[in-house]
């Protein structure tokens, strides 16, 4: 489902996403329920609650499109609801509404991507990777199907990276935007974990960024579960202190949460680290030949 | 958002966290007023900028430190009109310094102790964290690092807030007595709720002191809020000083444009925060130095195109243009046609390189390549960054 399928982005990415072949099932407005979201020959009813768009659709996963005043609301729906995947595409959540949606996710059955990220693409094997799923905002022609996992925290870095692996003929499993905000649901290393347990990812490109210190636990974790070849890179090496680059998540804080910093881990940990963004295919194909993993 | 000392305090006494008794004063008529209102006696007199290491900071007129103690109004009168209208430089505010427009009056405190306190997000809990140590008045990361015992963290849940064990925990840490423990108790509580209400960002004390009399003041504040939560504090907004923002900067945010001015010569215009963030990093790389973090976003019109390129050539400094684009949904011929009108209206004569990728990626390049203008196409990333610093 998408809530705020209404509004022009939301529109937009829903009619984006049903072209390459997800099930758009389901619409949210509050207000607009009866009301259909028509894209070429697909009609897709829309709902005013979460609750009732997933009991009569089925559908289990959530796209969110809905305004930062009120995206934290969403989401929440999202969980009261039981739905199994919750994925914030919205830019701009206040910190301390993202504090209480996490605190109130404990425990509880949604997983939740996001917030201010592109979303995730499984590549299908249509034309331009159609076929696929794709929930978000992220461009989908872009992907080849095959075994690489990217997950990272910028948008336009993991299609940096997705577009370098299908120049090389290398495909993708599957592709996450976790989101440049301080407090999201889903961290680096839970993808990581993710990734290790598919068989059908059997390399790794972990993006991240200045700011916090989620890289670093993903790294140290790697080192000592994962066998599968992974490279890293970190942005905002350049970035001076205190001055946030867009991403609320992306300020260098302490000493700890510096690029060099986290370079350091991922090398002391056996990540192939990309020198430059332009490297971070090659990084992964390194990182495989040391292993002997063949790609593709 | 960062906000002045003096308004960070006036908030503090609106909930309830006690301040030394201050005025501020924007001009020299305003000085004498300002210090009727205090008692006659030590006056300290403060340099308002946002910028930290004021106190040994020096103006660029030589006259020495951004905060002074005076012994009487009378000398706070006098050390006032140094400040004034002079520019500061600090450690903080890079050579160029800041011009101060605001000069605060306090009335010197009997410090008998000085202790830090400050309330922020921890975002490996993603909870707010206070703060505490018993060094105060000193760097605290220079505390963290040497004697890391004498810092207290305590963590805040959101479902409850903060509870009274957690009060207690940090009152024994900063081994205060009775009297200044039931103060403290008071003002940490209403410091936080000061940081939970206001959606502040992060609220530093340092220093917290102690006085003679067991009273418990924050004697600075520095306080900065969640520029996402702007559009519900409509009083903070007020508080907002355009004075002390880069004008670039203040120009960038009315096109919606992420623009930070830094100290190299290769401007850039990127899209994606993330993208443009390692479009500074791979310039620096090959060698060269960014001028500029410039993000504008995903649904970059022509327009703003036209405005990015104005703001970047507004730095004297910038001797070269390096533009990176990945469309992913957006059209790359829409930018290629932003870029040439853009270059047409502002008359380039600096070099230029561009590295389209992307949806319509074709068109867009072909739009560059027919325009006639001597823009050099980059095949990569690391090929157009490495041409743009053999350019400059």
């Amino acid at each position: 489902m998408v809530q705020g399928i209404t509004g022009a982005f939301g529109g937009k990415h829903a009619g984006l996403s049903i072209d390459y072949g997800t099930q758009v099932v389901a619409g949210v407005t509050p207000g607009k329920g009866g009301q259909i979201f028509e894209h070429g020959d697909v009609k897709v009813s829309i709902f005013n609650t979460v609750a009732e768009a997933a009991a009569a659709t089925g559908a289990s996963v959530s796209a969110i499109f809905v305004p930062p005043p009120f995206a934290a609301d969403a989401i929440l729906e999202c969980v009261d609801a039981e739905i199994d995947l919750a994925v914030a595409i919205t830019e701009g959540i206040p910190v301390k509404d993202m504090v209480r949606v996490k605190r109130a996710m404990e425990g509880r059955k949604t997983r939740l991507v996001g917030p201010n990220c592109p979303g995730l693409v499984t590549p299908g094997t249509g034309p331009d990777s159609t076929g696929g799923c794709r929930i978000g905002i992220a461009p989908g022609y872009i992907h080849k199907p095959g075994h690489v996992g990217v997950v990272s925290r910028s948008g336009t870095l993991t299609y940096e990276a997705v577009y370098q692996l299908t120049v090389k003929n290398i495909g993708q499993s599957t592709c996450v935007g976790i989101g440049g905000d301080p407090v999201n649901g889903t961290d680096h290393l839970d993808v990581i974990k993710l990734f290790n347990e598919d068989p059908e990812t059997h390399g790794i490109i972990l993006i991240g960024e200045i700011g916090g210190n989620a890289e670093v636990e993903a790294a140290r974790w790697i080192k000592d579960n994962c066998t599968k070849p992974v490279a890293g890179f970190i942005a905002g090496a350049t970035a001076p202190p205190g001055r946030r680059m867009g991403h609320a998540g992306a300020i260098v804080g302490g000493a700890e949460d510096t690029a060099e910093a986290k370079i350091k881990v991922f090398r002391e940990c056996g990540i192939e680290v990309a020198e430059t963004p332009s490297d971070m295919a090659d990084a992964l194909l390194r990182s495989a030949k040391t292993k002997g993993v063949e790609l593709s | 958002m960062n906000i002045h000392e003096y308004q960070a305090k006036t908030l503090f006494e609106q909930y309830g966290v006690p301040v030394p008794q201050g005025a501020a004063a924007k001009s020299a008529d305003e000085f004498a007023p300002a210090l009727d209102s205090l008692p006659e006696g030590p006056t300290m007199v403060k340099s308002q900028i946002h910028a930290g290491g004021r106190g040994k900071g020096t103006f660029t007129n030589g006259y020495k430190g951004g905060v002074k103690f005076c012994p009487s109004k009378a000398e706070a009168l006098a050390v006032a009109g140094e400040m004034l209208d002079n520019t500061l430089v600090t450690i903080q505010t890079g050579p160029a310094g800041r011009k101060v427009q605001t000069v605060y009056f306090t009335v010197a405190s009997d410090i008998k102790k000085e202790y830090y306190l400050a309330v922020l997000l921890d975002r490996s809990t993603s909870w707010p964290v206070i703060v505490a140590s018993t060094e105060g008045g000193v760097e605290i990361e220079k505390v963290a690092e040497e004697t890391p015992e004498k810092i207290t963290k305590v963590f805040v849940d959101p479902a409850y807030g903060l509870a009274d064990y957690q009060v207690r925990e940090l009152i024994f840490a900063l081994e205060l007595n009775k009297v200044e423990a039931k103060n403290a108790a008071k003002l940490i509580r209403n410091l936080y709720n000061c940081f939970w209400e206001t959606d502040a960002a992060m609220i530093e004390v340092n220093p917290l002191i102690t006085t003679p009399d067991d009273n418990v003041l924050a004697l600075d504040a520095k306080v900065s809020f969640d520029s996402n939560a702007l559009f519900r504090h409509p009083e903070i907004v007020a508080l907002r000083d355009l004075n002390e923002e880069d004008p670039k900067e203040i120009e960038a945010s009315k096109y919606d444009l992420a623009y930070i001015a830094l100290d190299g010569n290769i401007a850039c215009l990127v899209n994606g925060a993330g993208l443009a963030m390692s479009t500074m990093d791979i310039i620096k790389h090959y060698g060269g130095n960014p001028a500029n973090f410039l993000d504008v976003g995903g649904g970059a019109t022509k327009e703003k195109v036209i405005a990015a390129f104005k703001i970047i050539l507004g730095d004297a400094n910038v001797k070269g243009i390096f533009v990176n684009i990945f469309g992913g949904i957006m059209d790359c011929n829409v930018i290629a046609e932003g870029i040439v009108d853009a270059v047409k209206e502002v008359g380039l004569e600096l070099p230029l390189v561009v590295r389209l990728e992307g949806n319509n990626v074709a068109a867009g390049k072909k739009t560059l390549a027919d325009s006639g203008l001597p823009i050099v196409s980059g095949e990569s990333m690391a090929d157009a960054a490495q041409k743009i610093v053999k350019l400059v």
